[in-house]
């Protein structure tokens, strides 16, 4: 395999990842941790809606449940047998499921109204979660959750240690992600998005595909909600609300949808602003709503899909000097 | 660059504690004292709590004199955004580890008060609850670098459960949220009300938060209870006393009893529509001299001129025992200091004769008042009378049906 | 009566939640309206719907506190004022977007909702303000089976007016044919000399005038809060959705009848009254994907 640009770029960031922990000074660890598990999620998202052109409006319900079940097996089974690890499968393998239920139920409908079967199955998730309070403590959320030993042989009680198992699961959870994207599975998913009724009548069976997609948004979704469970060691409401499904719209939107990167921006973006506009207090409703429109306005593309588009057209005009204009690529392939 | 400083300043306070406990002891950390106040400054308790805590806080520190042990003290704010239990947790691990942060102060839902907890807990270092209602946090949930200042559910339940029961009236009908906060009031009323003999006829979970009360309102009037009881909070609780007006019930032979209302709320709802009804309060700036001249003054420094809400008091007389408790134990060291703030009396414009409990519960006097009618209100904020005052050790839940374990054998703090 | 036994409730009891919940409904009813209208006429899924409708209730508090103008002017001057700013929302805003996807317009609205409540939040705080019911209308009528507010009588009287005097224009006058026609083709009713992009613009002010009104109506009997909108808007989503999204009865239908059926699960199995309509909505999409009277696009 010839080793291109891109990989070593790839590389080279992949590397810079590593050295997390190095900057505790700089960074606070949980901080990074939270921007890996939130990346996770709207590369997730983005899969769906960037790639399938399906806008999801109920991928809190993944986030949160997932969230909940890694949770409860940590607090149960933590002290004995159950190591972080299983625990977030397990839990990933539940938003599997689920996205299966959610995808069957909604993958028939279209635009606004495939937003809306699933809000309202997400918001029957959160109704199910205030329902049972035995299982998610009601608003109190679970709490405590212990983060236990990697392969149970690593204390991941340590913040530098807990780093790189997130860093780990992002990792493998954006190479999924990527490999899908640049599957022929993904150029299939591409030509749905452009033009649903031409691959039907090319013969694919656009609907098999569709749910696939979603249940791999789903599954990796409920992935970076159990992560985040073990992160900051609690799991609660506000994870299932819709809000959460609105800022991962959010997320994904900023940074670039249809991006392989853009979701990876956006929700270091917004995490950080999140953080570090607490200081504003009241103002930090207003100054993310101002974002938001602009965002819609002026930057439609998102940091990255705006970068991109700025990079070809330097790019564009150079080549047009010399040799003549080559066929522009698609914007969703960075 | 000042982080780095602050990361020698760490160096130069190890090498100080390595150097033997008594050098350690007579010493502040970092050279500072740094209160945090984790709460809610942009969401639905912004007004019980938010802008009015921080600046609560900072009369506390300028009461204190601004300096402690010869060391400045530092008030710092953050966002819970709501109750947002990850941010709460977020921002209180930052505090504790990177920003020398020695107290957390604050922290108003329940979610929030476990969630900083928790990380004080895994630090041993101080959180002081002020806002946060439900009982466990001194109860199944308690630790020993926590308190629980001015009220929980426990406290609401017996000042205005018991009274009314006492009262007569007997036979209650619940209106309650829909989740942990709105279940444990009931349930602790349930109680106290089937101890006094009275008896709860039928209640009702609404979902939260809930805009139209009238269909639960109408079920709560034809079961013929004597007493409505509000077990929710907020503009929930609002929008039920309102309707509650509406719909005939106010003024009838039921009465409505909100069981957790602050003044914000009455500010709000205005004295013609929540006059004559009874709450239980753990501060009402009116009470006394002390306590009149103190919230006068909170209302001048206040930007947004309004009286202290318990929420607010609590955190000024919650910042002020610290300090007091830090100069006392002649180092901010969580364990010296939490031992001083066990064993001290509190007293101060807010709190009377309070002390902290093993468990971690301020055990101090509670007030039953009845909201003013417009004409007997005289001026600005003119909103209580005070029934009677319910004495600590009857307001909370006795120590010996409290099953934190520190009650039967308390934590031994350092050496 | 043994089915009444059952039930736990007796008819009168009943007849009386019925009636509650048409009082509900009729907000569903008028707010349900106004997104229709947007959706139908500007394909814009209006997400600011609910921070306007919670904007008509504070502007009535601030005529009536400080500058002393009663209800009935605010009943008014209220959605004249938030239609204003809608226009210019859509002039300014909106209008750029029209040529792209749906989703873009959900987008920048749910952002301006953001930054109004911000804004509301900031300037009035948040544990709400009171609105007395009017003079007039204070107090009500001793039925047999309960005490009716005359207030909310008036509020059904007036939802329900306004309710099926919009559908009126749309369905059977001259100026809702044009309007309808501009939806399907605005190009050949441009043609006709009809200045379509200001007949969007007066559309969108009467769709969110529509939402002020609402929140007029609702002022006395709620508390008035910055969020109170927030709470309201996600089920009235619902509501159109399940009524068609963009047809102008099933709005108006299905906001009623689905206030009535969020009453009856008040009475029967309360907790689940913040579910009902999103579990009804699922169920219609999978079975009429368009809704009860629309069409899927």
């Amino acid at each position: 395999m010839r080793i291109s640009r891109k990989h070593v770029v790839f590389i080279i960031l992949f590397l810079i990842g590593l050295t997390g922990p190095l900057f505790q000074s700089i960074v606070y660890p949980v901080f990074l941790m939270k921007i890996w598990c939130y990346a996770l999620f709207a590369c997730a998202f983005n899969l769906l809606l960037g790639y399938a052109g399906l806008l999801s409006f109920g991928h809190a319900a993944f986030l949160g449940s997932a969230a909940y079940f890694a949770g409860n097996l940590m607090m149960d089974y933590g002290s004995t047998w159950m190591t972080p690890e299983v625990a977030v499968i397990i839990a990933t393998l539940w938003a599997a499921l689920l996205g299966l239920v959610f995808g069957w139920l909604a993958i028939r409908r279209h635009g606004i109204y495939f937003a809306m079967v699933t809000l309202a199955l997400a918001q029957f998730i959160y109704f199910l979660a205030l329902q049972m309070p035995q299982f998610t403590h009601g608003e109190d959320g679970l709490q405590g959750v212990p983060r236990g030993m990697f392969l149970g042989l690593f204390n991941l009680a340590p913040d530098s240690h807990m780093y790189y198992f997130v860093y780990g699961v992002f990792v493998i959870g954006f190479w999924l992600t990527y490999r899908t994207i640049h599957s022929p599975f993904g150029q299939v998913l591409r030509a749905i998005r452009e033009n649903e009724p031409r691959a039907v009548s090319l013969g694919y069976h656009v609907n098999r595909y569709k749910l696939l997609v979603f249940v791999i948004s789903a599954a990796l979704s409920g992935m970076a909600g159990a992560t985040k469970t073990l992160v900051f060691q609690l799991a609660s409401l506000s994870d299932v609300h819709w809000h959460a499904s609105g800022e991962v719209v959010l997320m994904t939107l900023l940074g670039g949808m249809g991006t392989v990167w853009g979701p990876v921006v956006g929700a270091a973006f917004v995490v950080s602003l999140q953080n570090y506009l607490g200081v504003v207090g009241s103002w930090v409703t207003v100054v993310t709503g101002v974002i938001f429109v602009l965002c819609v306005l002026v930057f439609r593309r998102g940091i990255v899909g705006e970068i991109i588009e700025v990079t070809r057209r330097v790019r564009k005009g150079r080549q047009g000097a010399d040799a003549g204009a080559t066929p522009a690529r698609s914007s969703s392939s960075p | 660059m000042k982080r780095m400083i602050g990361h020698s300043l760490i160096g130069v306070a190890l090498a100080l504690m390595l150097a033997g406990p008594a050098a350690a002891a007579d010493k502040v950390s970092d050279g500072v004292v740094k209160i945090g106040v984790l709460t809610d400054l942009s969401g639905i308790y912004s007004d019980l709590a938010g802008e009015g805590s921080v600046v609560a806080a900072n009369m506390a520190v300028k009461d204190f004199g601004g300096t402690v042990l010869g060391k400045p003290i530092q008030v710092i704010k953050g966002d819970t955004q709501n109750s947002k239990a990850d941010i709460a947790a977020n921002i209180a691990r930052k505090w504790y580890d990177d920003d020398h942060v020695d107290a957390i102060v604050g922290l108003v839902a329940t979610n929030v008060a476990l969630a900083g907890m928790e990380v004080g807990k895994q630090r041993h270092k101080i959180t002081l609850v002020v806002g946060a209602a439900s009982l466990p946090i001194t109860d199944q949930k308690c630790e020993p670098w926590n308190v629980h200042w001015i009220y929980d559910t426990y406290s609401l339940a017996v000042g205005t459960g018991r009274a009314l029961v006492e009262k007569g009236y007997k036979n209650w009908f619940f209106i309650t949220a829909n989740y942990q906060f709105g279940k444990s009031l009931q349930h602790d009323t349930t109680e106290v009300i089937d101890a006094g003999g009275g008896k709860v006829v039928g209640s009702v979970l609404a979902p939260f938060p809930t805009r139209d009360f009238s269909s639960f309102l109408l079920k709560a009037q034809s079961s013929g209870a004597q007493v409505i009881g509000l077990a929710n909070a907020g503009s929930d609780t609002i929008n039920a006393v309102k309707q509650a007006a509406e719909f005939g019930i106010m003024g009838s032979k039921q009465i409505v009893a909100p069981l957790l209302l602050f003044i914000s709320d009455v500010h709000s709802l205005g004295l013609k529509t929540a006059q004559g009804m009874y709450l239980t309060t753990g501060f009402y700036w009116d009470r006394n001299k002390e306590s009149r001249e103190w919230s006068k003054r909170f209302f001048d420094t206040f930007s947004k001129h309004r009286m202290p809400t318990m929420v607010q008091a609590g955190v000024y007389s919650a910042t002020l025992n610290y300090l007091r408790a830090v100069k006392a134990a002649g180092t901010d060291d969580s364990d010296a200091v939490m031992k001083q703030l066990k064993s001290m009396k509190i007293s101060d414009p807010v709190i009377q004769k309070g002390h902290i409990r093993a468990d971690g519960r301020l055990i101090h006097n509670m007030y039953l008042v009845q909201v003013k009618k417009p004409s007997e209100s005289k001026y600005p904020w003119d909103y209580y009378k005070i029934v009677s005052t319910i004495p600590g050790d009857q307001a909370f839940l006795p120590a010996n049906k409290s099953v934190c374990p520190l009650i039967k054998q308390p934590y031994h703090y350092g050496k | 009566m043994a089915v009444f036994q059952w039930l736990g409730i007796s008819p009168f009891g009943l007849m009386a939640q019925l009636l509650l919940g048409l009082i509900n409904g009729s907000f569903y009813a008028i707010l349900s309206l106004g997104l229709a209208i947007i959706f139908g006429l500007l394909n814009v899924i209006n997400f600011t719907h609910g921070t306007l409708y919670m904007m008509g209730a504070y502007i009535a508090w601030v005529l009536l506190t400080h500058f002393g103008v009663n209800y009935w002017w605010a009943l008014l001057l209220c959605p004249l004022i938030v239609g204003i700013i809608g226009m210019l929302i859509e002039r300014f805003l909106l209008r750029r977007l029209y040529q792209l996807d749906h989703i873009y317009g959900l987008l920048l609205t749910f952002g301006l909702a953001l930054v109004i409540e911000g804004l509301f939040i900031n300037w009035f705080g948040v544990s709400g303000d009171n609105y007395d019911v009017p003079s007039q209308l204070s107090g009500g009528a001793r039925l047999s089976f309960m005490y009716l507010p005359y207030y909310r009588i008036w509020v059904i009287a007036i939802s329900l007016l306004v309710c099926f005097a919009t559908w009126y224009v749309i369905e059977r006058t001259r100026l809702g044919s044009y309007l309808r026609a501009a939806t399907e083709n605005p190009r050949l009713v441009q043609a006709f000399g009809i200045n379509v992009p200001l007949m969007l613009t007066l559309t969108f002010g009467y769709g969110v005038a529509l939402a002020a009104l609402a929140g007029v109506l609702a002022a006395p009997v709620q508390a008035i809060t910055p969020v109170m909108g927030a709470n309201t808007i996600i089920v009235v989503f619902a509501v159109v959705v399940i009524g068609g999204m963009g047809s102008i009865m099933g709005a108006i239908v299905s906001g009623i009848v689905l206030g009535i059926i969020e009453g009856l699960t008040k009475v029967f199995y309360p907790v689940g009254s913040a579910v009902v309509i999103f579990v009804i909505m699922a169920i219609v999409l999978l079975l009429r994907p368009g809704g009860l009277f629309g069409r899927e696009r």
